[in-house]
């Protein structure tokens, strides 16, 4: 079981606050990811649930037992940390049993646990060395199985794999997932990468300056972003912003559309535009344009595999109607 | 890529080191050299180098003189239990500085560092007459206790330089997964700043084990160490080179063989983590 | 960044070594202002009442008093000097490419592990002892006349054999800055057209600016209390007699407590106005 509530908790510096008082439940068996630009407060978010930090007010609970003065040995939660924290002197059989030396787990269990642990992450090999002689996908599944021995109510990742290389990343994003999946334990997991959180989240609450700016599920976010901030955070590349008249026709202050929801033509079309740069992927093209109903910012566009278009090139877009986000002078999406 | 340096420069930098590095040592040798020769050759005009007469004569003499194996042992428990009496107060100190620091720990620290500059003559009669009080005077104990107390600041500081450079994360990975307080300092701040408290307590031993002031000042008889030992040799009257050469190198040669073998981790260590 | 119940045992754990720190100042330093106010001969009456302010002015008009204030710092500083410019002589010299670069630091820090009563024995006799030193030998060889080193030159011969036990540990640590000096820095300079001594003075010199902080605080610490050279060749005499020495005369040999207690004091002053400037120097140096 790990149903995770925050009651009101806030957070302060001295006095510098940095968590206003916000509420948040976290369901039994959810993967829950914070996501939001660094500074935004979801590590603190995250420290305040394990215990390594103080709440300033407001109440933590777990399976709606009052967690707030509960150090964190004994809220049952495991945390995987953004350097991996193994500790060096130990091998990496020594570094999986420490909790449970800790917790006073007898030897045959630990050693059923390491052994289980290190099968499922393929560290059977690579028991006996030490976290120094591992490579980064290496020591970041002894931190897993680490995590994982414990059996806890609730494992907490803190930007776990951003210190491995970009191939690793997507390798470990999908253990991760799976261990999910088997495990069906409460994972609560912190990146400031949209991908990551989009693609490994059944919720995502979306974080600026210590608030919670939405929650929702990925396809949630990304179809019916709540406001102006949200919109451009989750989706890559990012939505197109446009204000003025084009707006202004719509009801509304700015409008945003998605770069893969615009058509792009070399005839005819809404909006006239010149192609500033043009990225061919093969898969797909995107291409940045210069054009007056955006005179700030180019444009992005995403075509479906190639599209043949060189610097200069006058093109024309088209919006979908049904895919155009409004939003007022507040930022908030109109219905 | 580095330079490929003439030969030539290489050989003058060599001889001009090695020559420099010789007028340093030199004192020490030819107290150990002196330590081998009759008194008639130590004193000799003009003197002798190698060319004499080897001699084991003055280290018996220096046996036969006084109690060299007791001051030895004294130094050795002194120099030792002050230094690991020190460590085992400065580590929870320079954990808590080290990893919960706050506003005052910059100058809790360099308060640490000015109590060593008090002089101690200043202080010299108070803890004569507290020693005679708690009936500490000439009892290694009170020693130690006055050493330990000496050399805390340096213990503390430099253990506190190590510690920073172990990531808090670690101890925090530790905390998560059930630690107390006192099982994280056991089992993972302490195995992780093996090598700086190994440093620490080297140099320890080296300043506890030639601290000739409060050494001289407090003991008589029972408790007094080779400091001691060799101020014996200081009286004018009938001073033997030989011998006091021969007291000399016993006095020295063991925190000498220490010293050198550990100069590495020294130097780091007394820089107080300002020079990397 | 800790929670409330880390921070508490944080305090918990400091206590003990800040507790016997605080002990070890405020004990002694109380009896020591307590006595300087007595007139106090423990072989001559003992107690013998309040004197209020007498021994502090006795001692300050004692013709000894400035003397040895100056004898103090003219020790100090003409050890800094010595050991700092030598120091990063040497440190440059051994930083340069040679054979046998282990040995020749073994060779130069070993007198840093000689215990100060030996060196000052060592030199007192074996090197500077007008008949028999090496270094009246020496002088001989060349026809001049030995120098009586402890007499006639007597504060530049202690100055010296301090210099000596010193300047392992200052070369060490400027050594050890040097080594860390990014060698690309001076290349670039080179590139620009700097020439050795512009390098030096631009580049290398600043590098060490910490490191030289470093030496300077920790030999100070170490300094201003140095007794054994003191005590074992010159006994003070011929103008060696530092203001620790001097109270240690008057409280050991004169056996008057009241009057070296109110020498303690000031002792304690002056290290508090040189402990103040380090500190703040320092302070500023280290990021501690």
């Amino acid at each position: 079981m790990g149903r995770i509530t925050l009651d009101k908790v806030s957070k302060s510096f001295g006095d510098v606050e940095v968590i206003p008082p916000l509420d948040l439940t976290i369901e039994d068996g959810e993967f829950t990811v914070f996501v939001g630009p660094s500074g935004c407060g979801k590590s603190t978010l995250l420290r305040l649930i394990a215990g390594l930090e103080d709440i300033t007010s407001g109440q933590i609970r777990i399976d709606g037992a009052d967690a707030t003065n509960v150090p964190p040995a004994k809220r049952g939660l495991a945390m995987v940390f953004q350097s991996y924290a193994l500790y060096p002197h130990m091998t990496v059989r020594k570094n999986i049993a420490f909790p449970m030396k800790m917790a006073g787990i007898d030897q045959a269990e630990q050693d059923r646990r390491i052994d289980a642990a290190a099968k499922a992450l393929n560290l059977t090999d690579y028991l006996d060395r030490r976290p120094g002689q591992l490579s980064g996908g290496q020591r970041q599944r002894v931190a897993i199985g680490r995590a994982i021995v414990r059996e806890p109510a609730a494992f907490l990742f803190d930007e776990p794999l951003s210190n491995l290389d970009a191939a690793l990343r997507v390798g470990m994003r999908l253990e991760i997932s799976e261990l999910h999946e088997r495990l069906k334990t409460t994972m609560i997991y912190v990146t400031h990468d949209q991908v990551e959180a989009m693609t490994m989240a059944d919720k995502i609450v979306v974080l600026q300056a210590g608030v919670i700016e939405q929650v929702g599920s990925p396809l949630d976010l990304y179809e019916r972003p709540c406001n102006k901030f949200v919109a451009g955070f989750i989706g890559s590349p990012k939505m197109n912003f446009i204000e003025g008249e084009e707006a202004a026709e719509l009801g509304a202050t700015t409008i945003g559309i998605r770069p893969e929801h615009i058509s792009i033509s070399t005839t005819e079309g809404q909006w006239k535009g010149t192609v500033g740069v043009a990225e061919h992927l093969g898969s797909d093209t995107f291409l940045y344009i210069h054009s007056d109903v955006s005179p700030s910012e180019t444009m992005t566009v995403r075509v479906d595999g190639e599209f043949s278009a060189r610097h200069g090139d006058t093109v024309y877009l088209t919006p979908r109607a049904e895919r155009i986000h409004k939003f007022g002078a507040d930022g908030l999406r109109i219905e | 890529m580095a330079r490929s340096i003439a030969p030539r420069r290489k050989a003058i930098n060599t001889l001009l080191a090695w020559s420099v590095g010789f007028l340093i040592f030199f004192p020490i040798l030819w107290t150990i050299l002196t330590s081998f020769k009759t008194e008639a050759a130590a004193i000799a005009n003009p003197p002798v180098f190698i060319g004499f007469d080897w001699t084991l004569e003055n280290y018996q003499a220096v046996m036969e003189r006084s109690n060299y194996s007791r001051f030895l042992w004294n130094s050795i428990v002194i120099a030792g239990g002050s230094t690991v009496l020190g460590i085992l107060i400065a580590i929870p100190a320079a954990w808590s500085m080290a990893f919960v620091p706050s506003k005052r720990t910059k100058d809790i620290l360099l308060w640490m560092l000015s109590t060593k500059m008090l002089p101690a003559v200043g202080v010299l009669y108070p803890i004569y007459l507290l020693f005679i009080k708690f009936g500490m005077l000439d009892t290694k104990i009170g020693l130690m206790i006055v050493l330990m107390l000496i050399n805390l600041p340096i213990i503390v500081w430099m253990l506190y330089t190590y510690f920073k450079e172990i990531p808090g994360e670690i101890l925090e990975a530790a905390r998560m997964d059930g630690a107390t307080l006192r099982e994280e300092v056991i089992y993972i701040l302490t195995p992780m700043a093996i090598p700086g408290i190994a440093s620490t307590l080297l140099l320890n031993v080296i300043l506890a084990w030639n601290e000739a002031f409060w050494t001289l000042n407090l003991t008589a008889a029972k408790a007094a160490p080779l400091t001691a030992f060799i101020a014996s040799y200081s009286s004018p009257e009938g001073l033997f080179y030989a011998k006091l050469s021969a007291a000399s190198t016993m006095a020295i040669a063991p925190i000498l063989i220490l010293g050198w073998f550990s100069q590495k981790q020294l130097v780091s260590g007394l820089t107080f983590g300002a020079v990397k | 960044m800790a929670t409330q119940h880390s921070r508490s045992s944080a305090r918990l754990m400091m206590a003990p070594a800040v507790v016997l720190l605080l002990g070890w100042m405020l004990v002694p330093l109380t009896m020591t202002l307590y006595f300087s106010f007595k007139k106090y001969l423990p072989l001559r009456g003992g107690d013998l009442g309040w004197v209020g302010f007498d021994n502090y002015a006795r001692f300050l008009t004692s013709s000894a008093f400035w003397p040895s204030v100056q004898t103090t710092l003219v020790i100090v500083g003409g050890v800094l000097a010595i050991t700092v410019v030598l120091g990063i002589f040497l440190a440059i010299l051994l930083n340069q490419p040679m054979w046998g670069q282990g040995m020749v630091r073994i060779l130069v820090i070993a007198p840093f592990f000689v215990m100060p009563t030996v060196s000052a024995l060592v030199w007192k006799n074996m090197f500077m002892d007008p008949n028999y030193g090496l270094l009246a030998h020496l002088w001989k060889l060349f026809g001049a006349t030995p120098v009586e080193w402890l007499s006639q030159a007597s504060l530049p011969s202690i100055i010296m054999i301090v210099s000596w036990q010193w300047l392992p540990f200052a070369t060490l640590i400027l050594l050890t800055a040097i080594q860390s000096l990014d060698s690309e820095q001076l290349e670039a300079a080179e590139m620009d057209g700097a020439l050795a001594h512009k390098r030096f003075a631009y580049i290398t010199l600043p590098h060490l600016g910490r490191a030289i902080t470093v030496v300077i605080l920790i030999q100070t610490i170490f300094l201003l209390s140095i007794f054994a050279e003191i005590f074992v060749t010159t006994g003070g005499a011929f103008g060696t007699k530092t203001l620790s020495y001097l109270i240690f005369q008057r409280v050991l040999e004169s056996q008057n407590v009241g009057l070296g207690s109110a020498g303690g004091v000031y002792a304690i002053i002056l290290a508090n106005i040189v402990a103040y400037f380090l500190v703040r120097i320092v302070g500023k140096n280290l990021d501690a």
